[in-house]
């Protein structure tokens, strides 16, 4: 019974009414949130869905944040196409990079794909006069939200809203889209195929199908969404930097995916609001994030490997199991 | 045209760079290539030994032999820290899947680094050149730093010492037999266990070694485990993952490339480097020297 709640749907409209009852604290927390949870999920496509370790996801981050933000800053690109212009260069990129990284397997595919995300950032870095090198590139401008405003104003109870809060909006709206384009992907038979291909490769290379391309079809699709991802964090973020696509971000993407859970499809999200919101309680008290991440991380590793979404789902099933009997 | 000088003086600092990265990646590929671990806290090994040779330093003073007992004091506690770990945290996660070995190694490296923070603060730190290695030569016009010299020596002995013992010893058959193998060395009677944790120990030695001697000649500063790693990942991914030949090879090629790739594109010499290493793993995904994974 408890499955049939709607339970997007629910968090969902939580989500969008978050400015309306939080403080702007939270409006900002719930924004990193959901930009992090497309983040995560759009890598799971490939480490959940496809079984592909890859640990350079952050550079098609990378390239998406960079992307947005220099059609908006430099250019003056509107935000309605500098978004599609960052997925879209995220996912070329991604098409390049997976040609390659498709043809390895296991710890070399990761290997190869942490080669290509270095290379990614050793251009942010070096490139100063398109990505503002080492300095990176602050004061990316909020999209334009005069039309927006003029409605809110009209409304009761929802005037007086700052840019930031309308970008939480759409950034919200940008990723539930873009959660439910993954949502029927994986639902597809496409997505089946990929599962199949988790499961046994050799097998469904036997059955005829082509194992490469269909990873490579991943492969671009996570880093389209990833890109997707990066262009909203820049501009959130007030700033695109080299560290977006650091091999940090990479392993950071791949923790909150994990310690959400691997095997379903929101474990990512999850893992991501819990990772941001414990960092965001850490780092008052303590410098030393790392080390309590690491911790968290060994304690994943050993005591819960299917991550929050893995030991819910068996206590789940430990309490129906004690319903029935009882 | 550069003269003829100026490409010894380059080369001969690529060699002793190669000759750093062969030593700490060594360990990185012994290790991967008997227990198929991939050892992303062996920078942070590296970083301790560096950290720790300080340290002994600062007790000891500078005088007479201290830094030579510094030196292999820190390799000895980098060892012993990885084998605590292999025995007591890693050796449980052999039978899961490899994203979680690759994710336990990171957490490492998280939780070291912010140790070593915690313990020696965040100021750059530096130790004298050891009596006798202060000064510098002159060879074809290039002026060479003995302790350069001593490196690159070292790296050739220690290369030697290698080959030796993986050729012509029991323990080098098992591991060598190992890394082929592991079930069948396994019923053949051998402790396999103990050869792992013999290996992770004399793997994380040769990364302590390798920060210990560093020490002379680039100041310690928290972030250099992550910039060597990158290196030695690249390193042996170029060589051939386990392959020893491969390693010292892929350590020669990364410092030849390196210290002529700053001559021609100054700004993209590091992408020179991981351009190279792009395209031999889409030609040899295995390595230059390595095999094919099964």
């Amino acid at each position: 019974m408890i499955r049939r709640i709607p339970w997007a749907l629910i968090v969902l409209i939580a989500a969008f009414c978050v400015p309306a009852f939080g403080s702007r604290y939270y409006t900002f927390l719930a924004n990193d949130i959901v930009i992090w949870a497309l983040f995560a999920t759009s890598l799971n496509l490939l480490v959940g869905y496809t079984g592909l370790v890859s640990f350079g996801h952050a550079a098609y981050f990378g390239i998406g944040a960079y992307t947005a933000g220099i059609l908006m800053k430099k250019l003056g690109v509107s935000f309605l196409l500098a978004l599609p212009a960052a997925a879209g260069l995220a996912a070329l990129a991604a098409l390049v990079f997976g040609f390659f990284c498709v043809r390895l397997t296991r710890i070399y595919f990761a290997m190869l794909t942490l080669a290509f995300a270095q290379i990614v950032l050793a251009i942010c870095f070096k490139w100063n006069e398109v990505t503002g090198g080492e300095q990176g590139m602050p004061e990316i401008p909020y999209p334009d939200f005069a039309g927006f405003e003029s409605i809110g104003a009209v409304i009761p109870f929802v005037g007086g809203w700052r840019t930031a809060e309308y970008f939480y909006f759409v950034s919200l709206a940008v990723v539930a889209a873009c959660l439910w384009c993954m949502r029927r992907i994986v639902a597809s038979p496409f997505g089946r195929m990929l599962t199949t291909i988790r499961e046994n490769p050799e097998r469904a290379a036997f059955i005829g199908v082509d194992v490469r391309r269909y990873e490579l079809a991943a492969f671009v699709l996570a880093g389209a969404f990833a890109g997707v991802a990066g262009g909203l964090f820049g501009i959130f973020n007030r700033g695109v930097f080299p560290d977006f696509a650091y091999w940090n971000k990479s392993a950071e993407v791949l923790i909150m995916t994990l310690l959400g859970g691997i095997h379903t499809f929101f474990g990512p999200a999850v893992g991501a609001a819990v990772l941001i919101w414990l960092n965001q309680q850490i780092v008052s008290y303590t410098q030393y994030w790392p080390l309590i991440l690491g911790a968290i991380l060994i304690v994943l590793l050993f005591v819960f490997p299917g991550g929050i979404a893995g030991a819910a789902d068996a206590l789940f099933r430990r309490l129906s199991r004690r319903l029935a009997r009882a | 045209m550069p003269d003829l000088s100026f490409v010894f003086a380059q080369s001969l600092s690529g060699l002793t760079a190669a000759m750093f990265l062969f030593l700490i990646a060594s360990g990185l590929s012994l290790i991967f290539g008997v227990l198929r671990v991939l050892n992303f806290a062996h920078g942070t090994f590296y970083m301790l030994g560096a950290y720790a040779a300080w340290q002994i330093v600062q007790w000891l003073g500078t005088a007479g032999w201290s830094f030579w007992f510094a030196v292999l004091g820190a390799a000895s506690a980098v060892a012993i820290l990885g084998g605590l770990v292999e025995r007591f945290l890693l050796r449980h996660l052999y039978a899961k899947d490899e994203l979680y070995q690759l994710l336990f190694t990171y957490a490492l490296v998280l939780v070291l680094s912010d140790v070593a923070k915690i313990l020696w603060g965040t100021q750059q730190k530096g130790v004298a050149r050891p009596p006798g290695l202060e000064g510098a030569t002159t060879l074809l016009g290039a002026t060479v730093p003995y302790y350069n010299l001593f490196i690159i020596a070292l790296g050739l002995a220690i290369a030697a010492a290698f080959w030796f013992v993986l050729q012509r010893t029991r323990a080098g058959r098992f591991i060598r037999a190992a890394a082929l193998d592991r079930e069948t060395l396994g019923a053949l009677g051998v402790n396999v266990g103990l050869l792992y944790t013999g290996v992770f120990v004399l793997g994380s030695f040769l990364g302590g070694l390798g920060g210990a001697l560093v020490t002379p000649v680039r100041t310690i500063v928290p972030g250099m485990d992550t910039e060597i790693i990158v290196e030695a990942f690249v390193v042996v991914v170029i060589g051939g993952l386990g392959s020893f030949w491969g390693t010292f090879l892929g350590a020669l090629i990364y410092g030849q490339v390196l210290a002529f790739g700053i001559l021609f594109f100054p700004r993209f010499s590091i992408f020179a480097v991981f351009a190279l290493m792009a395209a031999v793993l889409i030609i040899r995904p295995w390595g230059l020297l390595g095999r094919p994974l099964k």
